[in-house]
């Protein structure tokens, strides 16, 4: 089967994942800019960064037949430092323009404060002004419902971004009926210990449908498996889903969505 | 609804002992608390005492569990707060016990 992993740190992975996502029949991926550990000191940290996503990564890829994509953006965990926030904002629009870059992303809220909410404000104009694809990413835990329902009100207060071009991550149970009903696209992550299992992600297709529903791994530096998507694929087939359903939401789903961006070919 | 087509019995034998794991899981994890020095301490602590209602919760109540589960630890006020710097998540809300929630 064909899987597109929409949300993968392949910057924090070995080149053995590559291989590992090739022969799984992984040929697509998408990989937002993220929050690194630590708090990057200048500018210059996101230039590399943001080089490293757009250059480096897709040459990486490229190796073992993979298409390589990716998201720019000033993850919500470093919004804090405003004056370094505003710093990288202008540079985002340089790499905005390189021929792999989707859209914003991951851009959102991480504990809701006000700091976040005024630099997630900023990345939402460039989007609009740009028509640029928005991926988003909400809070973990006990943060996760009120960071959701302030991003939504603020992307449906920015009239010029249409809900069906923004996909909203990291949804969980709580939090997908309202993001679906107002339009929006939404992310579940398989994600070991803070996120979902593949049995609660099949769960909520079951409950909620399969449309605009997109499926991540959203591997990165710490407990996690980039081989999350298929195995969560494997899931629904061993509920007796038949595979045209498990190609909609692995496949054609996340094609759909991004394909909205001219730049994007799904292998 | 997508449904799978796997009759309910049928998904009673496939998942019963993952989830018979958790359980017992769950139950060590409270003895341990039980049995490790200032319990009372950890007891009163905002996190278990959601925990604890959490599992009551599922066991009260015939649908939706997971949902109410993800309310029952979510923050359910609508002000941003002024600054996250320094903060960090901890998978439960302690305004869940504050007056009037």
């Amino acid at each position: 089967m064909k899987v597109i992993d929409p949300h993968i740190h392949m910057v924090s992975r070995t080149t053995d994942d590559y291989l590992a996502l090739a022969i799984n029949g992984i040929h697509t991926i998408t990989e937002p800019a993220f929050w690194a550990g630590f708090d990057r000191r200048g500018v210059d940290g996101f230039h590399d960064y943001f080089h490293h996503l757009t250059v480096t990564e897709p040459a990486r890829a490229a190796r073992f037949n993979i298409k390589h994509y990716c998201w720019i953006g000033l993850n919500s965990k470093e919004a804090e430092n405003q004056k370094l926030a505003g710093e990288v904002l202008r540079i985002i629009p340089e790499y905005l323009d390189r021929p792999t870059v989707l859209g914003l992303g991951e851009i959102g809220l991480n504990k809701n404060s006000r700091n976040e909410i005024n630099v997630l404000e900023m990345q939402l104009e460039i989007a609009a002004k740009r028509n640029e694809l928005v991926l988003i990413h909400t809070p973990h835990l006990e943060d996760k419902l009120k960071g959701t329902r302030i991003i939504m009100d603020m992307v449906l207060n920015e009239k010029r971004i249409k809900p069906s071009r923004v996909l909203i991550d990291h949804a969980e149970e709580h939090t997908i009926g309202e993001i679906k009903e107002k339009g929006f696209w939404f992310g579940l992550t398989l994600y070991p210990n803070s996120k979902g299992s593949p049995e609660r992600a099949v769960d909520a297709v079951e409950a909620y449908g399969s449309d605009n529903i997109c499926i991540n791994s959203s591997a990165d530096w710490s407990v996690s498996d980039p081989l999350a998507t298929v195995k969560c694929a494997n899931e629904m087939r061993r509920r007796g889903h038949p595979e045209a359903l498990i190609q909609k939401v692995f496949y054609e789903n996340p094609k759909a969505f991004l394909s909205q961006c001219p730049k994007f070919k799904a292998g | 609804m997508e449904n799978s087509p796997m009759p309910a019995k049928q998904a009673l034998e496939l998942y019963f002992l993952d989830n018979r794991a958790r359980l017992l899981e769950i139950a060590s994890f409270l003895d341990r608390i039980d049995r490790y020095k200032d319990s009372a301490a950890a007891k009163d602590d905002f996190r278990y005492k959601s925990f604890m209602k959490a599992l009551k919760l599922i066991i009260g109540t015939e649908k939706d569990r997971t949902i109410n589960v993800q309310l029952l630890f979510s923050d359910l006020t609508a002000e941003p707060i002024e600054s996250a710097a320094g903060l960090k998540a901890f998978g439960a809300w302690e305004g869940t016990f504050s007056e009037g929630n």
